[in-house]
């Protein structure tokens, strides 16, 4: 394991989803890399992400989705941040986000004008994700 | 061995309870009206006095007490998210016993900061924060504290990378420290929290309360009473060292003014398919409607379940059922004497078990997900529970206690809350309840075999019925 970076991240999965495993991996690749991680599970409201990002001060918000929602479910979370004082929050989301084959590049817009820093398209390997974690928190 | 003598300095009653170690037996109650205004003892002499002319002079090896007169431990919390490290805060005090007059979240604003110099608390409990977590919160709201004029106790529990600099700021309150109640996100630490606040109950509230001339007869333990009444069901629930206890349970108190709720269960989620959300409540758990009550809180009651369903329920008109209402809020020491005033104070009494075992329990919601449906639970699954001890004046009098108790049971009508199935009901007929866990502090084996003793097995009721 690497040693801590003093980062933390929020992680979990939104909406009504139901799907624990990749979660889980997800938060043992963040731990291993160094990361403080608080996984909310699954089943995660906006509310849920912005409440824990507020009392563990996170540094990101890294949201979770793979049944197809997540453009309904993400609509207004970085609104929400803002409200509660994180304005300047790193948010990401990655998965199966919408629904059917789309065009990531229009996908990855509709996300990004949602407020989203970074947009994976599914089957992202950890790996990519957290070299850009690390890129836009400055972990060295 | 000689005897025990065990008080509760209630708000209105000073009640005598004599125990006697030789024989593990009751020798006596008594009580006085309590006189903490002028001086406390005068109130506990005539108590002692009626005492001694029932079972006689005794001399007692130990003079222990708990005490909820004088408005009882009243305490302030602030948090930072009201549903977690507020909640967590709340949680904690009032599983310590305490009164809780605010919670206050986010910042503390000039108009909190007003209240909180206008009712000075007797405990102020600060937190904010998981550790490593949000600091600005906190060390804003001891600022915050630090310029007010009044003085009081603190306990920080908050975020420990923001302690030394609150330690700092609010050097000149009487400040204790201890690991913060949410140290990691989602979970729960307040035992520490707890036994300070019990023991700053004991070393430096008890002066401010007019109690001090009556400490000067006791013989070490001093306790708030709600904190004896969860002492006594805890014992009662797990048994001692020595003896079985009944399992786990709820405990149910209403009062004139408030409805205390107390359940010893673990309450965790028993199917693998549902999914638990929200804090994780504690094994031990008490809360307090301070809106549900008898007399003076006939109110909350009635702003809960509607002045109709509360007719329907003494099977009265409504109209009438609204002079009742009237006349019982306006009458606080009225004791019904007609029929129709004995089915309104039934029916309050069942409100009010139904209300705050509803608030109490936790609730199971159904979520349709893509992969079907899904269950989410939040607060303690008690259903399957199977004890229920009733206590308080409304509950031991009532003509009908299985009846009213039948309302903290399950009920389809509110089939989300997550409230016993069926159980045997107990009454704490004596009242005994907060005696005996005073003397569990020292004598548990005792106190656990005069309750399975003395409290009375009314028989047993099941929501299908």
């Amino acid at each position: 394991m690497a040693e801590e970076n003093g980062k933390k991240l929020v992680i979990g999965v939104i909406g009504a989803d139901v799907h624990a495993v990749g979660i889980r991996i997800l938060e043992y690749a963040f731990r291993q890399a160094g990361f403080d991680v608080t996984n909310l599970g699954v089943m995660v409201s906006q509310e849920e992400y912005v409440n824990a990002a507020v009392e563990t001060a996170a540094d990101a918000v890294v949201v979770s989705s793979l049944y197809g929602h997540a453009e309904l479910d993400c609509r207004g979370l970085r609104q929400k941040l803002d409200e509660a004082g994180l304005a300047d929050i790193l948010l990401y989301v990655g998965g199966n986000i919408v629904v059917g084959k789309q065009d990531f590049v229009e996908v990855e817009k509709r996300f990004r004008n949602m407020g989203f820093d970074r947009v994976f398209p599914p089957s992202t390997p950890p790996e990519e994700t957290l070299k850009w974690l690390e890129y836009d928190l400055g972990v060295q | 061995m000689g005897a025990v003598l065990l008080i509760d300095f209630g708000s209105t009653w000073t009640k005598l309870t004599a125990v006697s170690l030789s024989s593990e037996a009751l020798l006596g109650s008594a009580a006085a009206f309590t006189t903490v205004e002028k001086d406390i003892n005068i109130g506990l002499q005539e108590a002692m006095k009626q005492l001694e002319s029932k079972i006689g002079p005794q001399e007692y090896d130990d003079i222990w007490a708990c005490s909820s007169a004088a408005g009882g431990l009243r305490m302030q919390v602030s948090g930072l998210v009201p549903e977690l490290t507020a909640e967590a805060a709340r949680m904690a005090a009032l599983g310590a016993g305490a009164k809780i007059d605010r919670v206050f979240s986010y910042e503390l604003t000039g108009q909190d900061l007003a209240r909180i110099e206008a009712d000075q608390p007797d405990i102020f409990l600060l937190v904010g924060g998981t550790d490593g977590g949000n600091r600005d919160c906190i060390v804003g709201n001891a600022e915050k504290l630090a310029g007010l004029e009044a003085r009081f106790p603190i306990i920080y529990a908050g975020n420990r990378s923001a302690l030394d600099e609150c330690e700092k700021i609010l050097s000149d309150f009487p400040l204790t420290v201890c690991p913060n109640v949410m140290p990691r996100f989602g979970e729960l630490q307040t035992e520490t929290v707890q036994k300070e606040i019990r023991s700053l109950f004991l070393t430096q509230i008890i002066e401010a309360k007019g109690l001090t001339e009556a400490k000067n007869l006791l013989s070490g333990i001093l306790m708030p009473t709600p904190s004896a009444m969860l002492s006594a069901m805890k014992l009662l629930a797990e048994g001692s060292r020595t003896q079985e206890g009944i399992g786990p349970l709820m405990g149910i108190d209403v009062g004139g003014a408030t409805t205390d709720v107390y359940s010893i269960a673990d309450g965790s989620p028993r199917d693998m398919q549902v999914m638990l959300k929200g804090l994780p409540e504690p094994y031990v758990k008490r809360t307090v409607e301070g809106d549900i009550g008898m007399r003076h809180c006939i109110d909350g009651i009635i702003a809960e379940l509607g002045l109709e369903n509360l007719a329907g329920r003494c099977g009265l008109p409504e109209d009438r059922a609204e002079e009742l209402y009237e006349r019982f809020s306006s009458k606080k020491e009225i004791i019904p004497e007609t029929g129709e005033e004995e089915a309104f104070e039934l029916a309050l009494a069942m409100a009010a078990v139904d209300v705050a075992s509803q608030r109490h329990s936790g609730k199971l919601q159904e979520v349709y997900t893509s992969t079907g449906l899904a269950y989410v639970q939040t607060g303690k699954d008690l259903r399957s529970l199977e004890q229920i001890v009733l206590s308080g004046g409304a509950l031991i009098h009532a003509g009908d206690p299985l009846k009213i108790a039948k309302a903290a049971l399950y009920n389809s009508a509110a089939p989300t809350s997550l409230r016993p199935l069926r159980a045997r009901i107990w009454r704490d007929s004596k009242y005994i309840l907060s005696a005996m866990g005073v003397l569990a502090e020292k004598e548990a084996d005792l106190a656990l075999k005069i309750m399975k003793r003395e409290l009375e097995d009314i028989g047993e009721i099941s929501s299908q019925e």
